[in-house]
């Protein structure tokens, strides 16, 4: 009886394995952002990007440090994390979504898919649903994706004092490209 | 045995949901990461003394400062609006972790020369580092003319003062730092005063909203010096715009460089002797990061 127990949770631990293989993750993703004002253009970059896709279920999230972005003047990082996203409070931005379109029946061969991406992304202490037009490519078995996107920074309790209005744009671009992603091994 | 089989399935099932609901809990690491304090103060001065905030790698900082009259002095002299005492400095980042910098003040016509060095950086993380340690050294050098009957050589005309910055970002708002000085001249104003003088200050500030905050900075002499001089109070209002740092403030101390504020501040701070005054700094940023 007991044998048939252990047996048995044995058996369940492994199907959860399988299960688990087909996941992909990345932790080196790479999110820049832009801002186009009339007296400067803002860029930032930060590659520390994670990802965890589950290719069951078509659930895909990201998370990423804001005090990893990494700017070209360095009053502009501080300004960022201090006086922006308040990055003590606020340390992270999440995306949550899913994929929409049947993701696991294209990947059987070399190519690139256009797909859409519903979910919420939680930025400054905020969370709005978004729709994100994403490719997901696959080439020898090797899986990567790209979106780009734009946020109001209205929309996530930004604010940005009428005496930078011609520094900092209202209107944010996003890119987020994960150059590959990894089987996550349980 | 058949209940013990579905309970266990259901278990499974839900042990596996439950795996499924945290996606990125199964990658995140759960060691917290080391993490500099940063923006103590908004600028590298509290307002008269040095910060332990240091300019960034590359960064040019153009401060200029202007001390008025006494607002005591009245009407007659705009509250002191008519007369102003005004420093002009240069200060950069060669690293993140040392600055340089040289200053001239129209008081004595004094040009001063600094460096300033981070020995520790506030941390928290799992290497966690309570406070931020900073020690600035300097020399000062007055060129206006003297009509001593000896007349001074260059060497009397100096001053020299060392400075250690012991401070600590203690919330988002609130930041404070001792700040503990020597400063020895060559030839002190009047020949009664000590050559040496040690001085315990402190300086902090409050933030009032993301881009204001209240500063104040104070530092006590030990030493003799002339009966009319008087201990250093300062209290003031920061304003960032962007590039710029905007510091209001109401002060006795008519120098702005190290052995003018310690030794040479006269007046009654809280009997009106008190100066408006204001810092303004405009960084540049020159090379890349």
């Amino acid at each position: 009886m007991k044998v048939f127990i252990v047996l048995f949770f044995l058996l369940a631990s492994f199907f959860d394995g399988r299960c688990q293989q087909k996941k992909l993750f990345t932790k080196n993703g790479i999110v820049t952002f832009y801002s186009k004002a009339p007296i400067e253009n803002i860029e930032a970059h930060n590659n520390k990007l994670l990802s965890v896709w589950d290719m069951a279920t078509g659930k895909v999230e990201f998370s990423v440090l804001m005090k990893g972005f990494e700017f070209e003047k360095a009053l502009m990082q501080e300004h960022f994390n201090e006086n922006y996203m308040e990055s003590d409070k606020f340390p992270k931005a999440i995306f949550k979504g899913i994929i929409r379109e049947p993701v696991n029946s294209f990947l059987v061969k070399d190519g690139t898919f256009n797909v859409t991406v519903s979910g919420t992304l939680t930025l400054h202490g905020v969370t709005k649903e978004v729709n994100v037009p994403a490719t997901i490519s696959i080439k020898n078995n090797e899986i990567s994706a790209a979106s780009t996107f734009s946020v109001k920074l209205a929309d996530y309790n930004i604010k940005v004092p009428r005496i930078v209005k011609n520094n900092i744009s209202n209107i944010i671009l996003i890119k987020v490209i994960i150059p590959s992603y990894q089987p996550l091994g349980s | 045995m058949k209940k013990l089989l579905s309970t266990l399935l259901v278990l499974s099932f839900y042990v596996h949901a439950f795996a499924q609901e945290e996606l990125l809990a199964q990658i995140e690491d759960p060691v917290q990461r080391n993490e500099k304090v940063t923006g103590a103060f908004k600028s590298t001065r509290v307002i008269n003394a040095h910060s332990i905030e240091m300019l960034a790698k590359h960064n040019l900082d153009f401060r200029v400062m202007h001390r008025f009259g006494f607002v005591s002095d009245g009407i007659k002299q705009l509250f002191g609006l008519d007369v102003a005492s005004f420093r002009m400095s240069f200060d950069y980042g060669i690293t993140d972790d040392f600055t340089v910098g040289i200053g001239r003040s129209t008081f004595r016509k004094e040009l001063d020369l600094f460096a300033k060095a981070r020995l520790l950086h506030q941390t928290r993380g799992t290497r966690n580092i309570p406070i931020s340690l900073v020690i600035v050294g300097g020399t000062t050098l007055w060129t206006e003319e003297s009509f001593a009957a000896v007349k001074p050589s260059v060497s009397d005309r100096m001053a020299y003062y060392v400075q250690l910055l012991a401070g600590r970002k203690f919330s988002d708002k609130f930041s404070f730092q001792l700040s503990p000085i020597l400063v020895h001249s060559n030839m002190p104003v009047n020949p009664t005063e000590d050559q040496t003088i040690v001085a315990l200050g402190g300086g902090g500030r409050f933030k009032v909203s993301k881009r204001i905050a209240i500063t104040f900075d104070y530092h006590h002499a030990f030493g003799t010096l002339d009966e009319i001089h008087t201990d250093p109070i300062s209290a003031g209002i920061d304003i960032e715009t962007g590039g710029h740092v905007f510091q209001l403030q109401f002060s006795n101390a008519t120098g702005m460089n190290e052995r003018a504020y310690i030794t040479q501040t006269t007046g009654q701070f809280f009997r009106g002797d008190i100066r408006f005054g204001f810092n303004l700094s405009r960084m540049f940023h020159l090379g890349s990061k």
